[in-house]
C-alpha cells in the first residue's frame, strides 16, 4: 500500500524524534555494553519497526520502497546497531516468505515477525562460501518425509536472538552451482541446530552475528520455503534488491550524522583565532561529504521510485548500494580528519561511526561484487540489444 | 467517564524562534510546528487512565487553525479515541487568546459532558498559563493545576501540585479541570501501526462561530524582542581576582 503524505510525515518524524531523543543518547552505552538495553528493544516493538515492509494482512505496515527508505535515512543517522535489530525481520529475514513462502508459512511467521514476537535470520554465508552463494556446501538429505542438515553459516546476523533461520542448504548433491540449493525455515530449539559464540566484530558493537550450526538436524519437509526444492536461491537473490537499497538509505543517514557531528565540531573549535568552519580547506571537505551524501539520497530515492513502478532495478540497486556505501566511508575518513586528534578518540562520535560504516562496502554483497552484478548487466544488455 | 484533552499546534520545542523584522510577533512562515508539550504530557495521562480502566473515551480537541488536525492526529495515534478541531482562524500567525479558547471549550465541554478535563499547563508559545483556569471559572469546575501526580477515585481526584519550593497535594471535586505539568508522565512515541489507524478514527470539523464565540483579540501586541545577546565573558587569573570582579559588578 502507499501512504499518504501527511501519513508518511507524521510517521517519520516520530522515528526522527524516537531516533534522536532515545537512541542517539544511547549510542555509547549500547557500545560500551555491547548490547541493547531490553527495554528499548520493547519500545522499537512498539512502535512497530519490526513489521515495516510485512504486508498489512500479516499484521506489518506494508510500506513501499520509497517510503522504507525515508524511514531508513532517519534509522541511519544514530548507531547501526539499533538498524540492524530490526534489519533481518524488515528484509532478508521476511522477504523471502512474502514473495516465495506457502499460505501456511505466511501465516505461521509473517505476524510474529512484523510484531517483533520473533527475529529471523538469513543463513547463506558459510566458512567457505561468501560471495559466490551457488557453492553453497550444507546439505539436506532427504529421509522419507523429512530432511536432514549438516554444516556451519557464519557470520549470520542477530542469530543468537533469532528464531528463525531461512537456511540454504544443497538439496541435490550431484550439482555444484545454485540450481541444486533450497531454502528451509528453520526454528531455533530444533534439535542439532547449535550456536556458536558470539563474533568479535571491528565496530556495530551490540549488533551480534554468530556461527550457525546444524548437525544432523532433522527439519519436516513442510519447511521447504515455498514448498519446492531448488527455488531457493532464486528467492535469496530477489530479496537482495530491496535489503541493498534499504543498507543505502541507512549508508545515508549515517553519512548525515558524520556531516552533522563534523560540521558542529567545526563552529564549535577555534584555531588560528577562528572557528575551523570558516577555513577554506575545511568548508571543502564538508562540501565533498555534503555533495557525496546528497548524490546518494538522490540514488536512493530515484532507485526506489522505479522498483515501486515495477521496474527491475538490479543493476541501479547494486550501483546505489556500491556508491552508498563507499561514500559513507569516504564521508567517515573526512569526519575523522575534520575532528583532527579529537577524531581519533572513542569519546567522539565520529570514531565509532567510522568503524561501524566500514562493514557497509562489505556485507549484502562487497563493493567488487556489485561491481561484477553491474558490469554483467550492462554487458548483457548491451548483446541484447545488437 | 470520558476524558477531554485540549491541544495546541505551537512552534517545535526544537526550532530556534525568530522575532518579525518589524517586532510584531515570531515568525512562523515554513516553520515546523508539532503538539504543546505538555499537552502530550495530558494525552498520555489520559491514555494510562484508559488502560486503567478509568476513562472510557478520549476526546482530543484544538481551537486554532485548519492546520491543527494535524497536532489532533498526533492525539490520535497516541490514543484519542476522536477529535473534533474547532477552526478559528485563518491566518498561521492568529492567536487565539485564552478567554476565548476557554469559552470555545466551555461549549465543548457542555455539548461533549466529559467528566474531566486533561489539559497542558500552559503552551510553549505564548506561556499564558491561564486557558485551564479560565475553562474551571467559566464552568464552575473544581481545578488542580501543575499536576506532577494523579490518581482518579470515583467523584474526586487527587493531585500533587508543584509548587514554589515543594509539593502541595489536594483532593478535587469532578468534575474536574486538571492542568498537567512536565514530570506527570513521559508520553508515548505513537507507532507505525497506530498512526494509520488515526487515519481512519473520526475528526469532526467546526468553527468558532459554531459555538457562538467571539475570538476577536482583546490584548495589543505592542512588542516583541529576542532575548539580549550574552555578553563576551572574560578570562580571570585567580579566585580572589573572580571574587574582585564579582564584587564589582554587584554580583556578591
Amino acid at each position: 500500500m502507499s501512504l499518504d503524505a501527511e501519513t508518511l510525515n507524521q510517521f517519520r518524524d516520530t522515528v526522527s524524534r524516537f531516533v534522536r531523543e532515545r537512541l542517539v543518547p544511547l549510542e555509547d552505552k549500547v557500545a560500551e555494553d555491547d548490547a541493547i538495553p531490553e527495554d528499548v528493544v520493547a519500545e522499537i516493538r512498539e512502535m512497530g519497526l519490526f513489521g515495516m515492509s510485512i504486508p498489512e494482512e500479516y499484521g506489518g505496515v506494508g510500506l513501499t520502497m520509497s517510503e522504507e527508505v525515508q524511514i531508513a535515512f532517519e534509522l541511519g543517522f544514530t548507531s547501526p546497531a539499533f538498524r540492524s535489530l530490526i534489519g533481518t525481520n524488515n528484509g532478508i529475514g521476511s522477504q523471502g516468505i512474502i514473495m516465495d513462502g506457502t499460505p501456511e508459512q505466511k501465516a505461521k511467521y509473517l505476524p510474529r515477525l512484523a510484531n517483533g514476537e520473533l527475529i529471523a535470520s538469513f543463513a547463506l554465508t558459510e566458512p567457505d562460501v561468501g560471495s559466490d552463494a551457488g557453492s553453497v556446501r550444507t546439505s539436506a538429505r532427504r529421509e522419507g518425509d523429512h530432511y536432514v542438515l549438516n554444516g556451519t553459516k557464519r557470520f549470520i546476523t542477530n542469530a543468537p536472538r533469532a528464531g528463525l533461520f531461512t537456511v540454504f542448504a544443497r538439496t541435490d548433491p550431484n550439482t555444484t552451482d545454485a540450481s541444486g540449493v533450497t531454502a528451509f525455515l528453520v526454528e531455533a530449539g530444533t534439535p542439532g541446530l547449535k550456536l556458536g559464540p558470539k563474533d568479535h566484530k571491528m565496530g556495530q558493537r551490540g549488533a551480534h552475528t554468530c556461527d550457525v550450526i546444524f548437525e544432523d538436524c532433522r527439519v519436516p519437509a513442510s519447511a521447504i520455503l515455498g514448498g519446492k526444492e531448488g527455488v531457493g536461491f532464486k528467492t535469496a537473490m530477489k530479496v537482495l534488491d530491496r535489503g541493498r537499497l534499504h543498507i543505502s538509505a541507512i549508508c545515508v543517514g549515517a553519512a548525515e550524522r558524520l556531516i552533522h557531528e563534523s560540521l558542529n565540531y567545526a563552529i564549535d573549535r577555534k584555531q588560528f583565532g577562528g572557528p575551523l568552519a570558516d577555513k577554506q580547506l575545511i568548508q571543502a571537505m564538508l562540501a565533498d561529504s555534503r555533495t557525496e551524501a546528497y548524490a546518494a539520497r538522490c540514488m536512493v530515492e530515484e532507485t526506489a521510485r522505479r522498483k515501486d513502478a515495477g521496474t527491475n532495478v538490479s543493476e541501479e540497486a547494486a550501483c546505489t548500494k556500491m556508491y552508498a556505501s563507499e561514500m559513507v566511508g569516504r564521508v567517515a575518513d573526512r569526519a575523522v580528519q575534520i575532528h583532527g586528534g579529537a577524531g581519533y578518540m572513542t569519546e567522539y562520535a565520529v570514531e565509532r561511526f567510522y568503524r561501524d560504516v566500514r562493514l557497509f562496502r562489505i556485507y549484502e554483497g562487497t563493493t567488487q561484487i556489485q561491481q561484477v552484478i553491474i558490469g554483467r548487466s550492462m554487458v548483457r544488455n548491451a548483446l541484447r540489444n545488437r | 467517564m470520558k476524558v477531554l484533552v485540549p491541544v495546541k499546534r505551537v512552534i517545535d520545542y526544537n526550532v530556534k524562534v525568530r522575532v518579525k523584522a518589524d517586532g510584531s510577533g515570531v515568525d512562523l512562515a515554513n516553520v515546523k510546528m508539532s503538539m504543546n508539550p505538555f499537552d502530550e504530557i495530558a494525552v498520555e495521562e489520559a491514555i494510562r487512565l484508559k488502560e486503567a480502566g478509568k476513562a472510557e473515551e478520549i476526546v482530543a480537541v484544538s481551537v486554532g487553525v485548519k492546520q491543527a488536525q494535524e497536532t489532533l492526529r498526533t492525539a490520535l495515534a497516541m490514543g484519542a479515541d476522536r477529535a473534533i478541531l474547532v477552526v478559528a482562524a485563518d491566518d498561521v500567525h492568529t492567536d487565539i487568546e485564552p478567554l476565548a479558547v476557554a469559552k470555545i471549550l466551555a461549549k465543548v465541554v457542555e455539548a461533549e459532558q466529559p467528566g474531566l478535563v486533561l489539559c497542558g499547563k500552559q503552551a510553549i508559545d505564548n506561556d499564558m498559563n491561564a486557558t485551564g483556569q479560565m475553562l474551571s471559572a467559566l464552568l464552575g469546575w473544581s481545578q488542580g493545576t501543575f499536576a506532577s501526580e494523579l490518581s482518579v477515585d470515583g467523584d474526586h481526584a487527587t493531585v500533587t501540585r508543584e509548587v514554589d519550593g515543594g509539593l502541595q497535594t489536594i483532593k478535587v471535586k469532578m468534575p474536574a479541570i486538571i492542568t498537567v505539568d512536565l514530570r506527570l508522565n513521559e508520553p508515548r512515541y505513537a507507532s507505525l501501526p497506530n498512526i494509520m489507524k488515526a487515519k481512519k478514527k473520526p475528526l469532526d470539523e467546526k468553527t468558532a462561530a459554531d459555538y457562538g464565540v467571539d475570538v476577536a483579540p482583546r490584548l495589543e501586541i505592542v512588542k516583541t524582542a529576542e532575548p539580549a545577546a550574552r555578553a563576551a565573558g572574560i578570562m580571570v587569573g585567580s579566585v580572589d581576582e573572580l571574587v574582585q570582579k564579582l564584587k564589582d559588578v554587584g554580583a556578591i
